[in-house]
């Protein structure tokens, strides 16, 4: 462990405007839609209607001889040269895994999937043509419903013989990390409390702003590849693996990207026949996904079905939980896959110190998009999971949610605490950041309104949502992901060039695509290298210039690329002072470094940093035995992950007339450490918990019957704007991380993880006194008003769309199942 | 996202416009803010060969005083109803109701007209158009006719306007002095009504003398809540004899079932926000 060092910090705790900024918002940058090379084709595919058929026969030739239209090619067109899309996390050794091929040849098991794609000289010829190509299907049965699919009554990939992929178990007593789960749970049911539920983690999509969008040059010796993608060196990987191109000849560019989530750590089926398309015609191609394409086939995130058993003592004290859990993998295992759920199994026991845990999961193939990691991947469902079952717990007991919890978490006298899940919680002070967000939040007052309008029976009602969250992040310890048998590490890399005139770039490894990398990365070594901020250029996403990497997802960019780049810049100042000694004809232990200048103690002589990378440049006088170059690289593999945690305290008024829930306050204390920005902190902290409330209140992808996405425009899948929310008062204690240098932790996903669970509280609160004890997400003004009215308060949503743009007003209609 | 491709004409006449349509007939579709026109035909759901756009008949633009009533040319945008002098004092519930509607951007683009030949029974500004007794006028080559709000909307995306007609102005008459307020059920704020109603009522020494409610969403056209209008006649402005009232918002509706709500919980809303949207009209 390293000790958090004491510095005088000039940049880090800076609220910097962000450097990137000026040009991502005005959209002066390269994304890879903008990007036009001469003689570049375009690209539409050609996607199936159906959720689960037999290809009979693709007719391309109308297509084909449509107005420049270079060609059409289907899966067989392509064979071997299209690769495949791989599953990087093989969740146990037996995990059943179909084939995934970017274009299929005979079968299409969801609908969206690529059946044939068509190049054209310009994005609207391809488009039209697309339309001409005839394509015959031979309906299946659709695995559609994740528990019937779990039944494996209709299969999603017929010649598997099931849908079941894996079926991944965590047991405390056989880990030996804690007690036997099922005995607590016999135990309490004879002299404790047993709560039982099931909870719905409904199918999300992920909605980043930017489109995706890929770029392919074939026609240089490394074939390039543009993308709109959070993993450029994993992207790189998987198309060398699964094309026989060698990875060398392969060079991949993450430009600006226009957000993630998640949604973007993918290898995707478009990436790959682009890259297909490219080398076959050798030309430059484009493609770029329309927004309707997206919401249908970029991957989706969390649906899960969660069956919970929590048991505890008559006084509250928890002795067991128990988690059965079955998640929707959709029609492919994709690159994380199954292991979404499992990053999650570490987390249902979040901050408290249950002597027993169990958790099994089983992950299910539908014919439905696939699912992947979508922001806080696992560890929203968990965190969910167990703060509703806590509230339910409070309730039971008839005391305040925050009671139970205080008499059930780590305190933080007890750290390091290694918890019933095996993982050792270095640092944190749950107490602290819980009264501070009851202070922000002013918690008795609130009670005491509550309270009134109760008794008043006032029409709209009150409620109060707790959660008081942990997560792990910073994936990962490369040792551990390797136990779990995932397929590659979790270090980071980066390296420091220091430039004649003085000037700093920095390489990292981590790939932004919206995070404000640039920034806070410039700050870390503005700091320590004792240069202005100014004078730092974070170069990243391009495998040419970043060789090493592993991008960026699960709150991993700091902790673990800002800790490569903590250790590069060191190594930079070590060489930096042998120089300095020589050139100042001192001896390396009377020179203190401070503000980017050597001195000799007790004189006024001394070299500045800038100076000294000019010498090293012209390198005319140098130590014997010193390579000229300050230049220094890192790969730092974490030896833990990190904890942040945080109180989050909400309350909502909900109209008992119409179900309709208004967001009234919302505070939340985090504690993610040392703050290198706080201003990027905040635009984290807002915008995750924006995402983790609209999971709460109205984001969903919904299936019909027939396996059609339903909510497949914005029109129906309900993105919230700031107009649908209310400020936050956010705020953070520090309790600096023990296992890297800054003492930071990270903060990407924090509020995603909290916000759900406190939201879906503070709506079972405010009813709670109606005889309501849950409501599934999304809590939709119809589920909350039936709830009142004593209707079931969940089931899944069905319907059809609202035809707004309907495409032959003169024509017939039926309200149901128009879906235009 | 990209439209099948289209022959683009601009007339700049009512007159030039219908010999376009007379023309290509089937072929040709009436272009008028594109807010809803354009989706189609992104989503490719609608292919026109000839796209007319009435952007630059000056004639059809802009609000103007016609003694007892108020016209409305059918390419005035939504932005325009709504900080209109003239909407505001006679007709206040179209303004009530455009001020929901959708978001800045669609405002300035989408059209009064536009959006009631559309005819989305979600629309905004239909159920306050027929609440008010607007008059449609309609052109076509045979000459123009008048069209009651009752006969203007026919079903779903489907009205009066025949094939080769196009809808001119939209005649509504003066509520001057009426209180009015549109109350507008969403889940976020940038989305078609779950369910909304459009109230305007008149009120005499704290009793309503008259009343006019629209119904949006509650079926596939606009509709009036003539049951609901009858029962308040007469009453006082309270909570207790509105609530009496309103309870008979749905009658004679039928709602959607979709994503948002089944029928049964519109028929619902359409009570509660019966209630709400006439108590604030009349003050109370
Ligand atoms: C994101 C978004 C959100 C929206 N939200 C809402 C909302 O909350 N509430 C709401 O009410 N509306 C909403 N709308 C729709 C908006 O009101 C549109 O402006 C309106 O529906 C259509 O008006 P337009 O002028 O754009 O017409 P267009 O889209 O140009 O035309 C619509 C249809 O009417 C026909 N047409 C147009 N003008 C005439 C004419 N003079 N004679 C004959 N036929 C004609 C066209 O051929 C076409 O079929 C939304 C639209 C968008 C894009």
């Amino acid at each position: 462990m390293t000790a958090v060092q004491e510095q005088a910090a000039s940049e880090i705790g800076r609220d910097r405007r962000r450097k990137e900024d000026m040009r991502l918002i005005t959209g002066r940058t390269r994304w890879t839609d903008n990007i036009t090379l001469p003689g570049m084709l375009h690209l539409a595919m050609v996607r199936s209607p159906f959720a689960h058929a037999t290809i009979t026969s693709i007719d391309t030739s109308e297509a084909k001889d449509a107005t420049n239209v270079v060609a059409v090619l289907t899966g067989a067109d392509l064979g071997e040269a299209q690769g495949a899309c791989i599953n990087a996390w093989a969740i146990t050794e037996d995990q059943v895994t179909p084939p995934h091929l970017p274009m299929p040849t005979d079968r299409v098991a969801f609908a969206g999937e690529i059946v044939a794609v068509v190049v054209a000289r310009s994005a609207a010829e391809a488009r039209d043509a697309a339309e001409l190509v005839d394509v015959e299907y031979d309906d299946l049965p659709a695995a559609l419903d994740l528990k019937e699919a779990a039944e494996d009554t209709v299969l999603a990939h017929p010649d598997l013989g099931t849908n079941k992929s894996a079926f991944w178990k965590f047991d405390s007593a056989e880990a030996g990390t804690g007690g036997d789960v099922d005995a607590a749970i016999e135990k309490a049911r004879g002299d404790g409390i047993v709560i039982e539920r099931e909870y719905r983690q409904q199918r999300l999509i992920p909605a980043f702003m930017e489109p995706r969008s890929v770029v392919v040059d074939p026609t240089g010796e490394q074939i390039t590849v543009w993308s709109a993608t959070q993993i450029p060196h994993i992207l790189r990987f998987a198309l060398a693996a699964t094309t026989g191109v060698p990875e060398s000849k392969i060079r991949v560019i993450a430009p600006d990207v226009g957000g993630g989530f998640g949604g973007k750590l993918q290898q995707t089926p478009e990436e790959m026949i682009a890259f297909a398309v490219g080398r076959r015609l050798g030309k430059p191609v484009k493609y770029t996904e329309t927004r309707s394409e997206s919401l249908l086939s970029a991957h989706h995130g969390r649906d899960q079905w969660q069956k919970l058993t929590l048991c505890a003592e008559k006084d509250g004290t928890v002795t067991g939980l128990k988690v059965d859990l079955l998640a929707d993998l959709g029609a492919y295992v994709s690159l994380v896959g199954g292991g979404v759920p499992v990053l999650g199994a570490f987390m249902f026991n979040a901050i408290y110190k249950f002597p027993a845990y169990q958790f099994n999961c089983q992950t299910v193939l539908t014919n439905k998009t696939w699912t992947d990691a979508y922001r806080g991947a696992g560890r929203p469902e968990a965190t969910f999971a167990i703060e509703r079952l806590m509230d339910e717990l409070a309730a039971e007991l008839g005391e305040d949610p925050l009671e139970v919890r205080r008499r059930n978490w780590i305190t933080h006298e007890e750290f390091p605490f290694t918890t019933v899940a095996g993982l050792e919680y270095d640092s944190g002070n749950y107490e602290l950041a819980t009264d501070r967000a009851m202070e922000m939040f002013g918690y008795d007052e609130l009670r005491a309104e509550q309270q009134r309008r109760r008794d008043a029976g006032d029409p709209v009602q009150l409620g109060i949502g707790v959660s008081t969250f942990t997560e792990m992040c910073g994936l990962a310890p490369s040792r551990v992901l390797g136990q779990l048998n995932y397929g590659a590490g979790g270090w980071e890399h980066a390296s420091v060039r220091m430039l004649a005139t003085g000037k700093v770039e920095v390489v990292t490894g981590a790939s932004a695509h919206g995070q404000g990398h640039e920034t806070a990365f410039s700050q870390i070594v503005a700091d320590r290298l004792g240069v202005p901020f100014e004078d730092v250029e974070v170069l990243h996403g391009d495998t040419q210039s970043s060789h090493k990497g592993l991008d960026t997802y699960g709150s991993r960019s700091l902790v673990v690329g800002g800790e490569a780049l903590v250790r590069a810049t060191d190594k930079v100042v070590e060489k930096a002072k042998q120089l300095a000694a020589h050139l100042l004809e001192a001896s390396a232990e009377d020179l203190e470094f401070a503000g980017g200048r050597f001195g000799v103690k007790g004189t006024d002589a001394g070299i500045t940093m800038p100076e000294l990378a000019s010498a090293m440049f012209a390198a005319h006088d140098y130590p014997e035995g010193m390579e000229p170059s300050l230049d220094a690289e890192a790969t730092y593999d974490p030896i833990n992950f990190n904890y942040p945690h945080g109180t989050h305290l909400c309350a909502v008024e909900v109209d008992t007339e119409t179900g309709q829930v208004q967001l009234r306050k919302y505070a939340c204390c985090d504690d993610i450490g040392t703050i290198i920005n706080p201003l990027i902190v905040a635009g984290q902290v807002h915008g995750g918990l924006v995402q983790g409330i609209a999971q709460a209140l109205w984001e969903e992808a919904v299936y019909d019957e027939s396996g059609t996405l339903v909510s497949g425009s914005f029109t129906d899948y309900l993105l919230p704007t700031a107009a649908d929310t209310i400020s936050f008062d956010v705020d953070h204690t520090t309790t600096p991380s023990l296992t890297n240098t800054l003492g930071t932790k990270g903060v990407g996903e924090a509020g995603t993880i909290a916000s759900t669970p406190a939201v879906v509280n503070a709506v079972v609160d405010a009813v709670r006194h109606l005889g309501i004890d849950d409501i599934t997400m999304p809590c939709t003004p119809e589920r909350v008003w039936k709830a009142i009215q004593g209707v079931a308060a969940g089931g899944t949503t069905e319907g059809a769309s609202m035809p707004h743009f309907d495409g032959d007003e003169a024509g017939t209609h039926s309200t149901e199942g128009a879906g235009a | 996202m990209i439209p099948a491709a289209f022959d683009y004409l601009a007339p700049t006449s009512v007159d030039e416009a219908l010999a376009a349509l007379a023309e290509h007939g089937d072929d040709a579709k009436v272009l008028a803010g594109g807010q809803s026109l354009l989706p189609v035909l992104r989503l490719r759901l609608n292919a026109p060969e000839v796209v007319v756009d009435l952007g630059r008949i000056e004639s059809l633009r802009g609000v103007r005083d016609d003694g007892d009533a108020l016209v409305i040319g059918a390419m005035t945008k939504h932005a325009d109803v709504l900080t209109d002098p003239l909407v505001a004092e006679h007709a206040a519930l179209l303004a009530r109701a455009t001020h929901h509607l959708a978001d800045a951007q669609v405002r300035h683009r989408g059209t009064f007209g536009g959006a009631l030949a559309h005819a989305d029974p979600a629309g905004d500004v239909g159920a306050p158009a027929l609440a008010l007794g607007a008059e449609f006028t309609i052109a076509g080559s045979g000459g123009t006719r008048s069209v009651a709000a009752d006969d203007f909307f026919v079903d779903l995306f489907e009205t009066a306007i025949a094939d080769g007609e196009l809808l001119t102005e939209i005649r509504i008459p003066k509520y001057t002095g009426w209180g009015a307020h549109y109350e507008k059920f969403v889940r976020v704020a940038h989305q078609w009504p779950i369910v909304a109603v459009a109230a305007a009522v008149r009120v005499e020494g704290g009793t309503i003398a008259e009343a006019r409610v629209g119904l949006t969403n509650m079926g596939s056209t606009p509709l009036r809540a003539r049951a609901v209008e009858a029962a308040l006649q007469g009453q006082p402005a309270t909570d207790e004899a509105v609530r009496a009232a309103a309870a008979h918002a749905a009658e004679g509706a039928n709602p959607p079932s979709d994503l948002n709500g089944d029928a049964d919980y519109r028929n619902h809303l359409a009570t509660v926000l019966t209630r709400r949207a006439v108590l604030a009209a009349a003050g109370a």
